[in-house]
């Protein structure tokens, strides 16, 4: 099996009589918000409840199975050669659909560069992000129309553009938030902690969800932090809650109540998801020289698609034949993003010379019109 | 001693291991550069060889990184930080800036930075416009760094020996693209002097002074031009603060003519001080204006396709060094 089969190969829980031994998990108790456990049992929270309807359930399902095969695809394309990079969210569906799910349409998500599941529950085409990652594209997707900002690859300069947005929604009276999406890692950072006081400070309509995947490539969470991360919102001023990442339930319902929060102006919220990032950092990694397969191995009973599976297939709201038909859909999305990429054409090269001002200026229009003669003169050269 | 082939990275993770055997007061810090051995390979085998003591793996905090080197640096120990994509100095700035560069010059003189921040520049590996930049225009604008720039294996051991046993700040670039590339490296501690150009290749109708990676564009050009009876002598400055100029003013009176390249964008780049030092120098003999080729005034595109015409290259100084030999 590659390295890939393995972390995509979905460990089953439910099926059989024994499930198999699920390794403790470290952060159960009354801090961590789970409405689903890895088993697939629905389990109540004191301060979170959710109240989802068999088809919202049956959807929610539907979109981590998809933008798994999505990324399991990207991945793929990678390895042939036909992406530059892909950074891949396996493992974390459950955090970004759920987090995802939880925005209002008019509520603005700033992601990271891996938060492909969030881009999918607000529409944005896969090919999009294919079309950046490929390179084909300048820019990507509409972040007016969709509602998501495209990615950004500096660790934490997303949190103070989503705070600074938050302000101007304060300043326009407007009832929605925006969300801030952030690694483990980025925690460290220095503009991450500025956003945290100036969205404190002023009270701002903002939510920071943090996913917590265990690494910044290859250093582990101990070394940025010492404290659970979702106890570092206290000494900012504002609530912080640890959800179990990997359900997608609990996501759902930490980051609703979280945004709630916010549109109606009780200030900012961290959230804390809980999971783990389980294939390598971007396709230029190798996660095997810094971490165990065991570790892996432990993480892939905490599946965030395998618990719902089992949850929905044991309540009787979902039967073999949505499965199938998932699946299905999910074969046809991989064929669609691979034949979409694929026949993507390169942008002209005069595109390099007509994003950087907002108006054309004189020195680059020079510079545009040199370029265009030099590779005129190569014509019929080959 | 003997002289091996090793490549560009390799050389360099060789000077520090001999150099960290050699002074206990050499130590590195940054992201990922201990368990991990670097995102590049840089580090690979020293914290076997040092130990956590010395390999330190830090939080994604730049600011923190390079002030601890100032810190650290100040109270006399030689530390090399790293903050892997050169791209990220823009987060951290002012520690490398205002701090290291002018902390000498503001205590009178009683404090020395022994520093060096170690980086990763350069374009063409579809990186993107966030990491794939060459900034050393800012740094060599910047009075109490010095900056170097090595194109081959050789110098990169040689420069980065120099640097950790200068007495100031000193910014190693190191080209991401050149990582792979071999040269002969010999086995000892060498140092290879800041400010002291190398003439790879002795011509007499043209100057070409290249910078990092474009060293070997302008040598690959100089091959072909060499068919077409144009005589290309190549200069590498090495390092760009200090800058060697009597070097390059030396060959521009030879050869008459000169042509600088660099990755970075031309505007406000190196090769505008270049020219104007040639100019300066040896005006009087000068048949042709000093060109500079360099990448258009426009952010690195992640496009392969748009990248690659972003980027000068060897067909382009060729194309720089006709046109200027058929002016005079
Ligand atoms: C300012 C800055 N420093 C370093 C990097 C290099 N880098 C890219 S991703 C990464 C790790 C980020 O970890 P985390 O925030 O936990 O997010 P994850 O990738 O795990 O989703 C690092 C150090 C960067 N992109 N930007």
């Amino acid at each position: 099996m590659t390295a890939l089969e393995h972390a995509t190969e979905v460990v089953d829980p439910v099926p059989g009589t024994g499930a198999p031994h699920l390794p403790e998990q470290p952060d159960s108790g009354p801090e961590f918000v789970q409405l689903l456990t890895p088993e697939g049992e629905r389990v109540e929270h004191p301060d979170y409840a959710i109240d989802v309807t068999d088809e919202e359930l049956r959807s929610l399902y539907r979109d981590l199975a998809l933008v798994r095969r999505w990324d399991v695809e990207a991945t793929a394309l990678q390895r042939q050669g036909e992406l530059g990079i892909w950074a891949s969210l396996l493992g974390q569906e459950a955090a970004q659909v759920g987090a995802g799910r939880a925005l209002a349409p008019d509520d603005m998500a700033f992601p990271t560069y891996r938060e492909h599941g969030v881009a999918w529950t607000r529409g944005v085409d896969p090919l999009h992000v294919m079309s950046l990652f490929r390179g084909n594209d300048m820019g990507g997707w509409d972040p007016v129309a969709t509602g998501v900002n495209l990615y950004t690859v500096v660790i934490g300069a997303q949190t103070l553009h989503a705070t600074g947005y938050a302000m101007g929604l304060q300043r326009d009276g407007a009832d929605a938030a925006a969300l801030a999406f952030l690694g483990d890692g980025a925690t460290s950072q220095g503009e991450v902690n500025e956003a945290l006081i100036w969205a404190a400070s002023l009270s701002a309509p903002v939510v920071f969800f943090c996913q917590n995947n265990q690494y910044a490539i290859s250093v582990p969470i101990e070394r940025q932090s010492r404290v659970p991360l979702y106890q570092r919102a206290s000494g900012f001023g504002f609530p912080g809650v640890r959800v179990d990442g990997n359900d997608v339930l609990a996501v759902l319902a930490v980051t609703r109540a979280a945004l709630a929060r916010a549109r109606e102006g009780s200030g900012p919220t961290f959230i804390e998801a809980f999971t783990y990032r389980m294939g390598a950092h971007t396709t230029s990694d190798d996660p095997t020289r810094y971490r165990m397969a065991s570790e892996l191995e432990e993480w892939k009973l905490r599946d965030p698609i395998a618990r719902l599976k089992a949850h929905l297939a044991r309540a009787g709201i979902a039967d073999a034949a949505f499965f199938d038909a998932v699946d299905a859909e999910g074969d046809e999305l991989a064929v669609r993003i691979r034949t979409g990429t694929l026949e993507m054409t390169d942008p002209a090269g005069t595109e390099i010379f007509d994003h950087v001002y907002a108006e054309q200026t004189p020195d680059l229009e020079r510079q545009r019109a040199e370029f265009v003669a030099y590779h005129a003169s190569f014509e019929g050269e080959k | 001693m003997a002289v091996r082939e090793l490549t560009y990275v390799k050389a360099y993770t060789e000077a520090l291991h001999q150099l960290m055997g050699a002074d206990d007061d050499v130590f590195v810090v940054g992201e990922d550069v201990a368990g991990y051995g670097g995102v590049f390979h840089m580090y690979d085998g020293l914290l076997a060889a040092y130990g956590e003591r010395r390999m330190i793996d830090t939080p994604i905090s730049e600011t923190a990184i390079v002030g601890l080197g100032v810190g650290a640096a100040a109270r006399g120990l030689r530390p090399v930080v790293d903050i892997m994509f050169m791209d990220f100095l823009a987060v951290c700035l002012d520690q490398l800036v205002n701090q290291a560069a002018k902390m000498k010059f503001m205590f009178g003189g009683e404090v020395r930075v022994p520093m060096v921040l170690t980086v990763a520049a350069g374009a063409g590996l579809s990186a993107g416009a966030q990491h794939s930049q060459s900034l050393e225009a800012w740094l060599a604008h910047t009075p109490g760094l010095k900056v170097a720039m090595p194109s081959s294996a050789h110098d990169v051991k040689g420069l980065m020996v120099t640097a950790v046993r200068d007495d100031n700040p000193v910014v190693m670039m190191l080209n991401k693209k050149l990582l792979g590339a071999k040269g002969a490296v010999p086995e000892e501690l060498y140092e290879v002097p800041f400010g002291q150009a190398a003439v790879l290749r002795e011509g007499t109708d043209v100057t070409v002074v290249a910078l990092g990676r474009m060293v070997v564009e302008a040598t690959a050009a100089a091959g072909t031009l060499a068919a077409e009876g144009i005589s290309v002598e190549v200069v590498d400055p090495r390092t760009v603060q200090p800058l060697d100029t009597a070097t390059i003013a030396e060959s521009a009176r030879r050869t008459h003519r000169v042509v600088v390249v660099h990755e970075a964008v031309t505007f406000g780049g190196l090769g505008a001080e270049i020219a104007a030092q040639v100019t300066d120098a040896a005006f009087d003999h000068l048949d042709a204006p000093v060109l500079r080729v360099g990448a258009p005034f426009a952010p690195v595109p992640f496009s392969p396709a748009l990248e690659n015409a972003y980027l000068p290259d060897r067909t382009r100084i060729a194309e720089a060094c006709r046109q200027i030999t058929k002016r005079s």
